[in-house]
């Protein structure tokens, strides 16, 4: 089992999370999370996808994804190399006991009544796995998770390299160790 | 800027795109194109299934290497055009297919003949739009064109909504056509030429194995270039037959499942793959990891996902194959200047399986038609400018095999998906694109039965294709495999189609010539009588032999006396899978 993450620029067209979606079920690949959102661009949206890779090469998953005609830029996000977070909103019954956790896990008290207490954490992978963990013997009423989302450290990014090579090559070589495809 | 209705825009922009000819159907959704298309140049051709479009459309861009175009309406139209368009998206052929849909208010809405055909399509079609604003229609066509027919080809679906086609609009044709995420590779990188030569003049063992894309490419005179200075085997793929010369000493005939022993053993024992344009498809490699064990690979392809989808490539080339057979040959030239492996032992190892193993067939005992002998007869008395399609089954297999081909472009047939009904529509096609040539479609009693209906199409639109019935009265590749998997249970694949229909009858009823011929003495007396006709669609019932088998036949269990000496040699199949 080999886990990655894919930040995927898109143009902003009507049907291209379908697209994206139609490929990895047809082709047999499994998405752990996929998250969306609009970006400094607006014709640019960004799909952060969080893949659980068995069987299939990283560079394979790319270079399909690569041939949808609504991709610009693919780069894959490594977790030494970039900030990785998701959002957490849980539900739990309100005592001293989950509030105490809240306090000690730092997160946001959402919403408060006698019943229940709506908790917000922002963090990476494993913060929210130890909150969850840490509720689950008190009863978790209900949760929503956003999905990761990732961004690169350092001053390059996926929107400025896809820029700049625009209509020169993409890089897809089948060595490419890191996945970065982009136009 | 005079304003025009979307409608009037579409046939303009389908003008500008260089459309000299269409296949199709109006219906509600689509009619406000058909009043423009009434006045157009282009050459629209009713056909009488939207299937049969398709396949027109497909056989049409074979022949000629441009984008073949299909028109349908909503809903059922729409739905009618999945088969062919899986079917060219699967052997890469570039096809745009426009589609009308309902009016953009009653998108969504479960309205009269409404299918989400954008949706439906998303699988294989390399690129889809639906449009409910006029102003998209000609950037769309524009866009649709280029994607089909760049980089690898493929279709494009362009869904227009009714309202669109009515409305009013400035027709305004791009001059260029820009696409953020498509911007294939086709020149291909000096080192990886320079890896590919090199490993070229280190292997003693070298097969060329050559795929559909050479003939994509139009790569065959480099094609023969690169196996001449080299003295490489050649094979050459169910897609890429006529490729490289059938006659030339240096092919082994085609791999895989039902490929010769020679195509078969070369790839086995080989030390290096050059594949140009071929993506190791199942049917030629059996069992993956029992395919070419000992070989290294060269993989060219303009496709970059196809390297290392099923085998690992040591060295990738991404490009268009003319480019980098132009490149390529005169590397490998240069290197082999200074080292020149000798390739003789080789050489003599797998032209002597050629010459030990040769394609064959029996002559039936009890005096009737071996269908390899009609495909054969076929192929000799019509020549190698002629160009042949075929339906799928055993048929096909014998056409690939017993039918010589000189020149790509003239072995049409449905290789990736299979699909039984594509040899007349197809045949169809390729005449409109070929008018001077004579087409036969080598079909299957089973798949004739499919598509026939566009025989009428060809009557009355003076399309005088040939097609070749081999009548074995049975779904003859199911059935071969009944004998050999399933204890000679023939479930559900006898078709009884000795006179139901009546083949003749019907071809005649369809405004054809009707032949029929029953005995081997009159095999070539009926070809000539079909040659002779050039003015109407002549349909040719051959009655045959229905135990014949397609041999060899590389599948674990088949008992080819023959094959079973070199099977050890083979990759694996899974037996159950047809
Ligand atoms: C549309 C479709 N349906 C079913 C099949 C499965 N199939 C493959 S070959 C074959 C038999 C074809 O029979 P016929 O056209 O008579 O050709 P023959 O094998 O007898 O030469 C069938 C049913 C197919 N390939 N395509």
């Amino acid at each position: 089992m080999a886990i990655h993450t894919l930040a995927v620029l898109v143009e902003n067209s009507p049907g291209v999370l379908a697209r994206v979606a139609s490929l990895f079920s047809r082709r047999g690949y499994n998405i752990d999370s996929l998250a969306v959102g609009p970006t400094e661009n607006p014709t640019v949206s960004r799909m952060t996808i969080v893949l659980n890779l068995e069987g299939h090469a990283l560079d394979q998953v790319s270079a399909q994804l690569f041939k949808l005609v609504n991709v610009i830029g693919i780069s894959e996000m490594k977790s030494s190399d970039s900030v990785q977070r998701e959002l957490l909103l849980v539900k739990v019954p309100a005592n001293p006991v989950t509030k105490g956790l809240a306090a000690k896990f730092d997160a946001v008290i959402t919403d408060e009544n006698d019943q229940s207490l709506s908790l917000e954490i922002v963090g990476d992978k494993d913060r929210i796995e130890q909150l969850l963990t840490a509720l689950k013997p008190h009863g978790i009423r209900e949760l929503v998770q956003s999905g990761l989302v990732a961004l690169e450290r350092g001053a390059s990014t996926l929107a400025d390299r896809t820029l700049t090579t625009m209509g020169t090559a993409n890089e897809s070589s089948p060595d490419n160790k890191t996945a970065d495809y982009q136009n | 800027m005079t304003k025009v209705t979307g409608a009037q825009s579409l046939v303009n922009s389908l003008e500008a795109a260089g459309v000299d000819v269409m296949f199709g159907i109006p219906g509600g959704a689509i009619l406000p194109a058909y009043d423009p298309i009434f006045d157009s140049k282009i050459r629209h051709i009713l056909v009488r299934h939207e299937q049969g479009a398709g396949h027109a459309a497909t056989g049409y861009a074979q022949v000629t290497g441009r984008v073949g175009v299909c028109i349908a309406t909503s809903g059922p139209g729409a739905t009618n055009l999945v088969t062919p368009l899986a079917d060219a998206q699967m052997d890469s052929v570039p096809v745009v297919a426009i589609t009308g849909q309902v009016p953009g208010p009653a998108i969504g809405t479960d309205a009269f003949q409404e299918a989400d055909i954008r949706g439906i399509t998303m699988p294989f079609t390399k690129h889809n739009y639906l449009i409910t604003d006029p102003d998209d229609i000609p950037r769309a066509i524009a866009e649709a064109f280029h994607i089909a027919s760049t980089g690898r080809p493929g279709t494009v679906l362009v869904d227009i909504a009714k309202d669109a086609l009515q409305r009013m609009t400035t027709f305004d044709y791009p001059k260029q056509v820009s696409l953020a995420g498509y911007n294939p590779v086709t020149q291909p990188k000096a080192q990886d030429i320079a890896d590919a030569a090199t490993l070229i003049s280190q292997s003693k063992k070298p097969v060329l194995y050559v795929g559909g894309g050479v003939i994509k490419a139009n790569a065959a005179k480099e094609l023969l270039i690169l196996a001449e200075i080299t003295g490489v085997p050649v094979v050459t793929t169910l897609m890429a037959r006529g490729a490289f010369p059938d006659s030339h000493p240096q092919h082994l005939g085609m791999p895989g499942m039902h490929g010769t022993v020679a195509a078969v053993t070369a790839l086995q024992k080989a030390d290096l793959l050059i594949t140009l344009g071929a993506r190791f498809d199942d049917r030629v490699t059996g069992k993956l990891s029992t395919f070419a064990p000992n070989a290294k690979v060269i993989h060219a392809d303009i496709d970059p996902a196809e390297i290392g989808k099923n085998r690992h490539a040591d060295v990738a080339i991404i490009g268009d194959l003319k480019n980098i057979l132009l490149k390529l040959n005169p590397a490998v030239k240069e290197v082999l200047s200074k080292v020149q492996p000798d390739l003789t032992p080789w050489q003599n190892e797998v032209y002597g399986w050629r010459s030990k193993y040769p394609l064959g067939y029996d002559k039936p005992a009890d005096g009737s038609v071996s269908p390899q002998y009609v495909i054969e007869r076929i192929g000799k008395i019509s020549g190698p400018k002629t160009i042949f399609t075929s339906g799928v089954g055993q048929h096909q297999m014998w056409a690939s095999q017993f039918i010589g081909y000189e020149n790509p472009r003239t072995w049409l047939n449905s290789g990736g998906l299979g699909t039984m009904g594509y040899a007349v529509p197809a045949a169809m096609g390729a005449k409109v694109g070929a008018p001077d040539a004579t087409v036969w479609a080598i079909d299957g009693d089973g798949c004739f039965q499919m598509t026939n209906q566009e025989l009428v199409t060809c009557a009355l639109n003076n399309i005088p294709i040939k097609v070749a019935i081999i009548n074995n009265e049975s779904l003859g590749m199911v059935r071969q495999w009944q004998t050999l998997f399933y204890n000679g249970r023939y479930s559900n694949t006898n078709l009884e189609s000795k006179r139901v229909p009546d083949f003749k009858m019907l071809a005649e009823a369809m405004g054809c010539v009707g032949l029929r011929c029953e005995r081997p003495e009159d095999v070539d007396k009926t070809i000539e009588a079909a040659m002779a006709i050039n003015d109407q669609p002549v349909v040719v019932d051959f009655s045959v032999h229905r135990d014949a088998m397609v041999w060899p036949m590389v599948a674990a269990g088949s008992s080819n006396d023959d094959i079973t000496t070199v099977r050890s040699m083979a990759p694996v199949w899974d037996s159950q899978e047809l």
